[in-house]
């Protein structure tokens, strides 16, 4: 039974990893960099959101609804001022440049809301009950599940079937050769960062509805989680992410209840270490190997 | 590719310079600064905080700043002979910064320190101020290695093994029989430091510890984990020696599992009640160490209550009410030596130490606190439990 | 034509090494003389210790190619290996700067034994894996330092591993006179600060001798043809895993070093220091400045760690500033219309000297 609840804990936790993971790979399949601001795009959806509720008293829908706007506002304007200029430049100037955003959004979000964390109002609460209250499941976690799930599916559709989404395959294999055939680069990029920021701001509200603490450097670490799992699960690959969400959560729950408390992380990556060497591309990833 | 190399020369010069720059211009300006404290009227005494004003822990460093200008800014309005000068630096928690800001307020002319906030950076900023002859009190930073062999450093917070061993005797005296859990940080320097005499103490009284665990600043979002764990164990009570952010996620997740044991907190707990949004209903029936309420009945705590909610938007914690003492402290003993503003840092230090174990200050965090020759205040930790959001006396 | 290169790279050594020599003085002199703020003072070793972070973090990522994202965990077990070291050989070598040797040699060596236990399985992987990697074990040395108890008495070095967080430096069962070196989180304190400008300055300079030399040398050139092209220069022979680890190690014992010297220029130190984001910092270093470009990685090093002491006067605003001056920067080194700007403004600077001969 302690089994069962550790594993749900896992779960809860991996769905939240799993959701901010989409995005993340989302963004790195199709324009190939490492967006290391992700963390903290979710992070300002949480205080949009949060705001919306708690100073504007709106309905919560209203509130997502609201924070996904200013997110893929702010996602298109990020990718236009910072990122776009350097599409030519080499991938690790723009990491640099990725990196110089989250600083600056963590900094303006203390200017704006202060440093003291604040309290997310719980979206959904309660628990579902089982065995007589023996075990108890948050209704956060079973709708980050399924939200996780309709937006993995929502996605491959998105990108497997619809002319927007086959452009950004193009883009995403070879950008010379898909402006070539009329595809317009940049637009494409920049809708890649708008669906990316969208979704950030849903992973915020439910990254807080979940572990309700919200504070400026509440996307970092998740954020860096969140990579974690995409390079798991094999970046690039939308059920990669979804899996490697998952895997995360539940090894570092069993490896807290298990092995070490202070050591889960350690132990999260030294997994993902192994997986690697035995799956250099993650686990659902397609190896390219190179040819000469 | 020479024009490459050029720039690079040219950035390689101008940095050179730049520092070159730096260095001749920051020291007459230093002087400048000393000459007109001189030729001024007022004498005012510089005084400096350290604390992480940026970063995520911004909040204890921006209470420290709160608090003290509050303290300088009554001081000054009252208008006595010792008037005080206040510059507030950030040390984004990190022991290099903090000694980075520390130099920078010695350049500026300070002549007493009222930090660092935090352990890490206290720890360091102490070895620099005691090798300087600098006088330094710590408004919050609680371990032992701050004050340790260092006699010009003063805190006006409990140190970590006073309140691990407040608790222990408190659980051991009031809660008989209880089968106590602890989590803690196991990456926070303060965390740990009040874990280990707790369980120490715990030993002594044959208070029985059942589980123990702890979280890193990495995996501090789910607690469900090690709260599964203790109540498997059988732990009726949680003892959690850290922060109220951290605090308030470990309430919220017990509460959604149903798992409702008697919680304990230290002074870091102090602030789960005035957290924007947080449920005071998950609260009820937590007990803390505190040494400050922010309701407290008397005027003075009002009075400073209200101006700082009045100056900044939101309800002082421990960390503005130390400063804020902390100040008032250094005000008493510059009295008590007959310290003038035109002094250096080094003499003033020097009669400071003299005085510092003859004082007794009441404060908002305590009356009639004395320190000793080493550093450490002697003040009673209060016990205080939380019912119907506020604090009261069990 | 390769004659022409290769002076070419040898005069930018040259320069190079000028120009740290030249900086030395300059500062010693100032700092002698009373002319540099106490504030520039105390950064002259923290100074030298990120310069020497980034010179061997561009071997790794500049002249191997590979990016790492945990260099900092290097430096943290060249910091706590070397405080351990310099605090048990208090007694035994009672001079300071011998005793700062040991330390930064002790450091330089348990890093590169990190160095050669982290890259055999590091770099059999590529590109973005690779980089996860690293992080990776930058935050499992992290967390493993979080845990570690080391103490010292007369019966020599007392090591224990917090794993299940009841452990504390009492159960190390220390003599009297014993002295506890890391309490886990707590880290390190009382340490004695040994570190001197000199010595960063040595520290420095050594760096920069052994990654330039290795540039230069045949190792050098053929962890280059790695780099630009891994299977070509395996069809001709060269050892693929041997280079790279060469190259790998190296950068791992000189960040083992600098981090000894770090650890011993404040009188605590914690692990959290060297976290990702002080990886991440040292990685900013090193694309600033250029990669492949140790001049460059040196100014960047260098004024990256004054820029957020001389934004002080921006007060609340200041690491937004620096943020912003982050971003900035790296627009105006890679944006192909700001770089034209850039450089006509360089040119128009500089008279016509610099102008299309350059090209």
């Amino acid at each position: 039974m302690e089994f069962l609840s550790y594993l749900i804990s896992g779960v809860s936790l991996g769905s939240v990893y799993a959701i901010i993971a989409l995005g993340y790979t989302m963004v790195y399949g199709i324009a190939k960099m490492l967006n290391f601001a992700h963390g903290d795009v979710i992070m300002v959806g949480g205080y949009i959101s949060f705001c919306a509720i708690s100073y504007l008293g709106l309905p919560s829908i209203v509130a997502v609804l609201l924070a996904m706007l200013v997110c893929t506002v702010l996602g298109v304007v990020i990718e236009g001022l910072a990122y776009r200029p350097l599409r030519s430049a080499p991938s690790l100037a723009v990491l640099i440049t990725a990196i110089g955003v989250s600083y600056l959004l963590q900094n303006a979000a203390l200017l704006l809301w202060g440093a003291g964390g604040k309290s997310y109002p719980s979206v959904v609460s309660g628990a579902l009950q089982l065995f007589g209250g023996q075990l108890s499941i948050s209704y956060a976690s079973i709708l980050t599940v399924a939200v996780c799930l309709v937006i993995m599916a929502a996605l491959s559709a998105f990108i497997s079937g619809s002319k927007l989404g086959k452009a950004m395959r193009a883009c995403s294999e070879d950008k010379g050769a898909a402006q070539l055939m009329g595809i317009n680069v940049n637009a494409t990029i920049s809708l890649t960062f708008a669906i990316g920021s969208a979704l950030a701001a849903v992973a915020g509200v439910l990254l807080c509805s979940s572990y309700p603490t919200l504070m400026p450097t509440t996307g970092s670490m998740p954020g860096i989680k969140a990579f974690t799992a995409a390079v798991f699960g094999g970046i690039g690959s939308i059920p990669g992410a979804f899996l490697g969400g998952l895997l995360l959560g539940i090894i570092e729950a069993l490896a807290k209840a298990y092995i070490s408390t202070s050591l889960a992380n350690s132990i999260v990556f030294a997994v993902l270490i192994v997986v690697l060497l035995v799956r250099p591309a993650g686990l659902l990833g397609k190896y390219v190997p190179e040819k000469v | 590719m020479k024009k490459k190399k050029f720039f690079a020369l040219v950035t390689a010069m101008a940095m050179v310079l730049g520092l070159a720059a730096c260095g001749s211009s920051d020291t007459p300006a230093a002087d400048e600064g000393g000459t007109s404290d001189e030729s001024s009227t007022v004498t005012a005494f510089k005084i400096g905080t350290l604390g992480p004003l940026t970063g995520g822990t911004a909040i204890y460093g921006q209470a420290v700043a709160n608090g003290a200008k509050i303290a300088v800014d009554e001081i000054n309005a009252a208008g006595g002979d010792i008037q005080f000068e206040i510059q507030s630096e950030d040390d984004t928690n990190d022991p290099e910064a903090s000694v980075n800001a520390y130099n920078t307020l010695m350049d500026d002319g300070m002549q007493m320190l009222v930090g660092p906030t935090t352990t890490g950076p206290a720890q360091a900023v102490s070895a620099v101020a005691y090798t300087d002859r600098t006088f330094m009190l710590t408004p919050s930073a609680s371990s032992t290695d701050v004050i340790d062999g260092k006699d010009n450093v003063f805190q006006v917070c409990f140190t970590d093994p006073n309140q691990g061993t407040a608790a222990a005797d408190y659980m051991a005296e009031n809660m008989a029989g209880a089968k106590v859990a602890v989590i803690y940080q196991n990456d926070s320097a303060y965390s740990q430091g009040i874990r280990d005499t707790f369980v120490a103490e715990a030993g002594v009284q044959g208070l029985e510890v059942v589980w123990e665990g702890t979280f890193t600043k990495d995996t501090a979002t789910d607690f469900s984990v090690q709260l599964t764990a203790a109540q498997a164990a059988g732990a009726d009570t949680l003892f959690l020696p850290f922060y109220y952010q951290e605090a308030s996620l470990v309430l919220n997740q017990a509460d959604a599992m149903g798992y409702a044991p008697t919680f304990f907190g230290v002074d870091g707990m102090d602030g789960i009640l005035t957290m924007e949004g947080f449920d005071t209903s998950l609260a009820e029936g937590v007990m803390l160490l505190t040494p400050f309420s922010a309701d407290a009945e008397d005027e003075r705590t009002q009075t400073f209550v209200q101006t700082y909610q009045d100056q900044f938007g939101e309800i002082p914690n421990q960390f503005a009410a130390d400063a804020y003492d902390a100040v008032y402290i250094l005000k008493a003993a510059l009295e008590a030596s007959g310290c003038t503003a035109d002094m250096s840092a080094a003499e003033i230090c020097e009669k400071l130490v003299e005085v510092m174990p003859t004082l007794s200050v009441d404060g908002l965090t305590g009356s009639g606190m004395t320190w000793d020759a080493s550093g450490a205040v002697s003040k009673a930790p209060m016990a205080v439990v939380i019912e119907n959001g506020v604090y009261v006396l069990p | 034509m390769k004659k022409l290169t290769m002076k070419c790279s040898t005069r930018m050594d040259l320069l190079t090494y000028g120009a740290v020599i030249l900086a030395y003085v300059v500062l010693l002199v100032l700092r002698d003389g009373g002319h540099l703020s106490r504030s520039l003072t105390g950064q002259l070793v923290p100074i030298c210790c990120y310069v020497s972070m980034a010179v061997s973090l561009n071997l790794t990522v500049g002249i191997l190619g590979e990016l790492s994202l945990g260099h900092a965990g290097f430096m943290s077990v060249g910091a706590f290996s070397g405080v351990i070291a310099a605090m048990s050989l208090q007694s035994a070598i009672p001079a300071a700067p011998l005793r700062l040797a040991v330390a930064m040699l002790v450091g330089a060596g348990t890093a590169a034994v990190a160095g050669v236990l982290i890259g055999t399985p590091v770099l059999r992987l590529r590109g973005d894996y690779l980089a996860i990697v690293t992080l990776a074990f930058g935050e499992i040395i992290k967390e493993l330092v979080n845990c570690l108890l080391v103490g010292w008495d007369s019966h020599g070095l007392h090591l224990a591993l917090n794993l299940t967080g009841n452990k504390t430096i009492a159960d190390l069962g220390l003599e009297a006179d014993g002295i506890a070196i890391i309490k886990g989180a707590q880290g390190s304190a009382g340490v004695t600060t040994i570190a001197t400008f000199t010595a960063g300055f040595l520290l420095v300079m050594i760096t920069l001798f052994v990654v330039l030399n290795l540039r230069s040398s045949r190792a050098g050139r053929a962890i280059m043809a790695l780099r630009d092209n891994a299977i070509a220069a395996e069809s001709v022979g060269l050892d693929l895993t041997r280079y790279k680890m060469m190259a790998f190690v190296t950068s791992a014992a000189l960040a083992g070093a600098a981090g000894a010297l770090y650890g011993l220029n404040f009188s605590s130190l914690q692990a959290t220091k060297f976290d990702f984001n002080t990886s991440i910092l040292i990685l900013v270093f090193v694309v600033l400045g250029g990669l492949g470009n140790m001049l460059g990685s040196i100014v960047a090093a260098a004024a990256l760690t004054i820029l957020p002491e001389a934004l002080r006067s921006f007060a609340d605003y200041r690491m937004l500033v620096y943020a912003i001056v982050l971003i900035l920067v790296m627009l105006l080194t890679n944006d192909p219309t700001l770089r034209a700007y850039r450089d006509r403004i360089l040119a128009a600077l500089s008279g016509k000297r610099p102008g299309k001969e350059a090209l």
